[in-house]
């Protein structure tokens, strides 16, 4: 009980170290614009607080926020389908893989960003094209992860399966996607930044709407606050996707989570 | 004399590696009677799990057959359940859940699992620790998991590969004597491969003793021992003190044979 207490204690200690260093470093930034670097370039946090007030107070912000948040969360969610979908299948047939492996290798060394000219060729500029980019990105992310955990379930662990009687659908179903399910969301953790990434760039390169454009927008004017205020906004975004992850993560395996093993002794 | 369960004729088996043949076992003769307790002991690498691997179907022999209640050994062999040093659990699931899988896989009812689990639980030892994952538990008690999984689906046959061997004296001292009851009790027949030449001596029926690779059988003993033995006097049994030490002749010259490769 008093350890736990301890570990309460030096928590919050944390947490407080933490709030000072973030007062400190946002006081900095408020006091060296201007007198030491001009305030075109870094802004200041209280214009910054400004511009972001002005763009809630006309409801312009929710809406690029929802436009970009949207073709995130469906490019993620289409993307991570796929990946684990081909993961499962070609990590389970061995043939496919063989048969694919250099296609795949060729596709995913190209960096996925470099296809948005073409998408724009084929789909035009709207949503629909950052939401085809995003997916592109989260797909082979997810896909590679799927199929490494697919690839290393113990054959042993198999073979025990198939003397208890189980079929094809019964390794499946019982031991091979909940096994490759740890690997799955360490796909899903990595690719969240990335899926902002497709959003986002998608956005900047064509677009008159999204997070993406609003950024682009006030860079064009000059307007500094405006750029940083952007910047802000999609760092939260970034945040309550990696929340909602890790959220589903604590859902979906408990077993990584149930503390008990933390109270107990390691021998070496 | 009763037809034998499993029976090896003339079984060999030789693994491609590489470019090199690699020869692990040769010329296996043995019959292991229906209830039979048979301990496997040799140097490490002389093919013990093959035999296992065989009589499961998972391996084939390249030469001989492997018999099992008289009809050739092809394919999955279901009337057999293996346990090997890794308890092979699956950590996402519950103690209780994890017993449930061969149950599962046999499509039984919810009640009938529930049942089963809960007497399974007892017989083990484990009541009270259904909710537990495989990951809170100690190496002993994941090992009682893993062998209740293995009666749930009640096979006839036992192939154990080292299933204690990560285990330290005590617990291990426990393990074994709740196995021997237990295949007593269910009437199962035990193949148990071990590099612990008391442990052999302590639970086999017979000791079968190989030699360094490719493996042959060099020696089989029977046991002196009674069916029903209390582990833990054996220590101050004559006969198994005899056993084990007859054990240890026999395997040390090959010791000192392999001490130069491995050294």
């Amino acid at each position: 009980m008093n350890r736990r207490r301890a570990l309460a204690g030096r928590r919050f200690r944390l947490q407080l170290y933490r709030l000072g260093m973030a007062f400190i470093f946002i006081a900095a930034w408020q006091a060296a614009s201007g007198p030491l670097i001009p305030e075109f370039f870094i802004s200041k946090p209280s214009a910054i607080l400004a511009s972001l007030r002005a763009q809630v107070a006309t409801g312009n912000l929710f809406f690029h926020i929802g436009i970009t948040a949207s073709e995130a969360f469906v490019g993620f969610a289409l993307g991570a389908l796929a990946g684990v979908a081909a993961g499962v299948l070609l990590g389970r047939i061995h043939f496919l893989a063989d048969l694919l492996q250099p296609f795949i290798l060729a596709f995913y060394s190209l960096p996925k960003i470099a296809l948005a000219p073409l998408f724009i060729l084929w789909i035009g500029i709207g949503m629909t094209m950052k939401i085809v980019l995003t997916g592109t990105v989260v797909f082979f992310l997810v896909f590679l992860n799927t199929f490494t955990g697919v690839r290393t379930v113990s054959k042993e662990l198999e073979a025990i399966l198939h003397l208890m009687g189980a079929s094809e659908r019964h390794v499946l179903t019982k031991v091979v996607l909940p096994s490759a399910v740890t690997w799955v969301f360490a796909g899903l953790r990595i690719s969240v930044p990335y899926a902002l990434i497709g959003a986002i760039v998608g956005e900047l390169i064509a677009s008159n709407k999204g997070l993406g454009f609003v950024l682009a927008n006030a860079s064009g004017q000059f307007d500094t606050a405006g750029v940083f205020a952007a910047l802000l906004v999609i760092m939260m975004l970034a945040f309550a996707l990696n929340a909602l992850v890790r959220f589903a993560e604590i859902r979906l395996m408990p077993w990584k989570t149930s503390g008990a093993q933390l109270d107990r002794e390691i021998t070496i | 004399m009763n037809e034998p369960l499993i029976s090896f004729r003339g079984v060999g088996k030789t693994f491609q590696a590489d470019d090199k043949d690699v020869e692990a076992v040769r010329d296996i003769d043995l019959d292991v009677a229906r209830g039979e307790f048979v301990t496997l002991v040799g140097p490490s690498g002389c093919g013990k799990s093959t035999l296992l691997n065989m009589t499961a179907g998972l391996l084939a022999p390249t030469t001989g057959t492997v018999r099992y209640n008289g009809r050739a050994v092809d394919g999955v062999n279901r009337h057999t359940g293996y346990m090997t040093q890794n308890d092979h659990l699956l950590p996402w699931r519950t103690v209780a859940a994890n017993i449930q899988v061969p149950l599962e896989i046999q499509g039984r009812s919810r009640a009938e699992m529930r049942d089963k689990i809960q007497a399974l639980m007892e017989l083990v030892g484990l009541l009270g620790f259904e909710k537990s994952y495989p990951a809170q538990l100690s190496g002993g008690m994941r090992k009682r998991v893993a062998l209740a999984r293995l009666l749930a689906y009640d096979p006839e046959t036992l192939l154990l590969d080292e299933p204690f061997a990560a285990l330290d004296a005590q617990l291990r001292l426990n393990m074994q004597i709740e196995l021997l009851g237990l295949s007593r009790r269910l009437n199962k027949s035990v193949l148990f491969v071990t590099h612990d030449l008391d442990e052999a001596a302590a639970l086999g029926d017979r000791c079968v003793v190989f030699t360094a690779r490719p493996g042959r059988i060099r020696a089989i003993l029977a046991s002196p021992l009674p069916r029903e033995r209390d582990l833990m006097r054996l220590r101050h049994d004559g006969q198994y003190v005899r056993l084990a030490a007859e054990l240890w002749d026999m395997i040390t010259p090959t010791l000192a044979a392999t001490r130069g490769e491995t050294a």
